[in-house]
């Protein structure tokens, strides 16, 4: 005899539950499994291969590219590859870092206005996504061209040479990161915000707490989670991008998405590409670990 | 800034303990000017005008929306008021925002921060204001101690039941030793039993500390249990107020004879010192100013007898019974009359039984 059980109201026997289970898990198993797992482990195979002189697989086991990856060649020891991979996290943290900084006032904006206006804010947040990325970032091209009036005051601050555009540079990059992924993290906060429970920083502020503690201890514990959920959404892409770099910097300002694109395609050198993403997925797994560790500090729920 | 002395909380302490009321507490009057708030279309706070007295138990009773927690609100300096005048101790505080005013709260769902620990919960007013580690443990031990948490000082709120988070938001707020303790229905979360059982704790409290609570409530046992003095709002203005006896027995409206307590209510015009009703002819002892009006009578002091007995006494008949344990309550035909009286005797539906209304116990209402 089964033993009978209530599953959220129903009844039914364990046997029943397992077998359902596995028939809305599978295909979305299979899916995974045939496209994200099977892959990852050919990037790891390939990854410790040669290439032929002809950008052809050699399999002979290596972990050549993993040396060049951390600067040993032929010709002694360059930080090339490290200096653009440094580079790479630094974008990625500052890019978090100035989403974070807009998200919040933005999302407490749009919970500060009427409900029935609320969506209308949000769809204004949403709007740049009905289009494609890679316009999106041509319409920079475009918004910092020596003609237009962002460029011209740059050069009447004697910032940039007359004539000359703000872009290929840094600062392009980060507009372009930027205005591309606070999406991310004003979405997920903007839910955090609009479930904060008031009561708690009426609290703080009738305990003599300052702005600041107020904000760091009634505002931030309570937004954690959609403050995380943006981080990450954000943090993640922009390690690997590579469209926003290749169109707003060119060769100048070359960030780890480039140089895995370059390798698979104009190098042909497909190991080392392989070895490149191997060492961009370590390192966003140890800096998502640090993250975690840092914020559980913060809250312990 | 006008003159608060936000360090007043901070004195070293003293090891005398608690009794009497303790030195540290700066004593200061709490004055209401003619404090005015609206919300939209709403009129939430009429031009009130109160003084509350420096350690006075004072109670805001009223349903819900008559603006009693708006103008503790006010108080606490988490709402601005349209017009009027917030001064404690003899300084303005109007434009002092809450966090520079020596008033706690206990809020109303009691807003313990989830990521803190007890301990720290408590210490955060200590800690907003910088006190030393040494200080912040003493004081915060010590208000543990005196509420019964010491063992909870580890745990986090949500670890704890509703009476023991009642008790934190309590110590929270007692531990800065304000002028004035707001408690916006504190007990409101917590079952009968649970509150009975605070509400004569918080009574000693403050008479130990000696500390001006003022609490809004909208549950007319708790109002006259723990008060010194009680406040009937409606509507934004306060109706009535006065100590809980005074309130109870002499209500001046209806609304205040019905909010607090049961009433009945009997209609009729005046003349001769008597009162003209469709039950009869009552005399009363109260002075009255009008010809045509209503008077009220609780209705355990209704006396009840089997034979006609001295003056104001006529029949009805019992309608319905509802044994109380401690009491019985009968209604009564004619006039709808509610009778409450000891459980000792029975009483049969449909019979007929003689009422009295003695002469003192007939309230006079002006509306």
């Amino acid at each position: 005899m089964t033993k009978l059980l209530i599953w959220y109201g129903e009844l039914t026997t364990r046997r029943n539950l397992t077998r359902r289970g596995l028939g809305y898990l599978s295909p979305g198993m299979l899916w995974l499994l045939w496209f994200l797992i099977l892959p990852g482990f050919v990037l790891v195979l390939v990854s410790f291969i040669s290439r032929g002189s002809y950008g052809q697989l050699e399999w002979n086991f290596t972990i050549e590219n993993y040396k060049r990856l951390l600067g040993f060649s032929l010709f002694g020891w360059s930080a090339d590859y490290l200096r653009i991979i440094l580079r790479s996290v630094i974008v990625a943290v500052v890019t978090c870092g100035i989403c974070v900084l807009l998200a919040y006032p933005l999302a407490f904006f749009i919970c500060g206005r009427p409900a029935r206006n609320r969506y209308f804010w949000l769809t204004l947040v949403i709007v740049p996504f009905w289009t494609n990325m890679v316009i999106r970032t041509y319409a920079w091209l475009l918004i910092l061209d020596p003609d237009f009036p962002l460029a011209r005051l740059a050069a009447l601050l004697k910032l940039i040479p007359d004539g000359s555009a703000l872009y290929p540079s840094a600062l392009a990059v980060y507009l372009g990161m930027v205005s591309m992924f606070l999406p991310f993290v004003v979405l997920p906060l903007y839910s955090s915000v609009e479930r904060l429970d008031w009561s708690l920083v009426e609290a703080a502020q009738d305990l003599y707490a300052s702005r600041w503690r107020v904000f760091s201890q009634a505002i931030l514990p309570q937004t954690l989670p959609g403050l995380s959920v943006g981080v990450i959404l954000t943090f993640v892409p922009t390690m690997g991008m590579f469209v926003v770099p290749d169109l707003l910097a060119g060769a100048k300002y070359m960030l780890v998405g480039n140089l895995i694109q370059q390798q698979f395609g104009q190098s042909r050198d497909w190991p080392f590409g392989a070895a490149i993403s191997m060492g961009l997925m370590v390192l966003t797994l140890i800096s998502l670990q640090l993250y975690r560790r840092r914020s559980k500090e913060v809250d312990i729920l | 800034m006008t003159g608060v002395d936000l360090e007043s909380g901070s004195d070293p302490h003293q090891e005398s303990g608690e009794a009497a009321h303790s030195p540290n507490i700066s004593r200061a009057d709490l004055d209401l000017h003619n404090i005015d708030k609206r919300f939209g279309e709403v009129h939430a706070v009429a031009d009130v005008s109160l003084n509350i007295p420096a350690g006075e138990f004072f109670t805001l009773l009223g349903p819900s929306g008559c603006g009693k927690t708006t103008l503790l609100r006010i108080i606490a300096g988490l709402e601005v008021a349209d017009r009027g005048e917030v001064v404690l101790g003899g300084d303005k505080i109007t434009s002092l925002p809450a966090n520079r005013r020596q008033v706690n709260t206990v809020f109303q769902s009691y807003a313990l921060f989830p990521h803190l620990s007890i301990f720290e919960n408590v210490a955060f007013g200590l800690r907003s204001r910088k006190t030393p580690q040494a200080e912040v443990r003493s004081r915060v031990d010590r208000r543990l101690e005196m509420l019964g948490l010491q063992t909870m000082a580890n745990r986090y709120p949500h670890e704890l039941s509703g009476g023991q988070q009642q008790r934190v938001a309590l110590a929270r707020a007692l531990v800065n030793e304000p002028q004035v303790l707001l408690l916006d229905e504190p007990m409101s979360a917590l079952d009968a039993k649970l509150r009975a059982q605070i509400q004569v704790e918080l009574r000693r409290l403050q008479r130990k500390l000696g500390m001006t609570f003022i609490l809004v409530t909208h549950d007319q046992d708790e109002a006259l249990v723990v008060s010194d003095r009680i406040a009937v709002m409606r509507r934004g203005t306060i109706v009535q107020s006065g100590s809980p006896k005074d309130v109870y027995e002499t209500p001046h409206t209806r609304f205040v004879a019905e909010f607090l307590g049961a009433a009945n209510l009997i209609a009729g015009g005046y003349q001769d010192g008597c009162l003209e009703t469709e039950l009869g002819r009552f005399r009363l002892a109260q002075p009255v100013s009008w010809q045509e009006g209503t008077v009220a009578i609780r209705p355990e002091r209704i006396r009840l007898s089997s034979k006609p007995a001295g003056e104001n006494s006529f029949k009805a008949q019992i309608q319905e019974v509802i044994y109380r344990g401690t009491n019985v309550d009968l209604s009564l035909e004619p006039g709808q009359l509610r009778v409450r009286t000891g459980a000792e005797e029975t009483f049969e539906p449909g019979k007929s039984i003689w009422l009295e209304l003695p002469p003192e116990a007939l309230v006079v209402l002006n509306d």
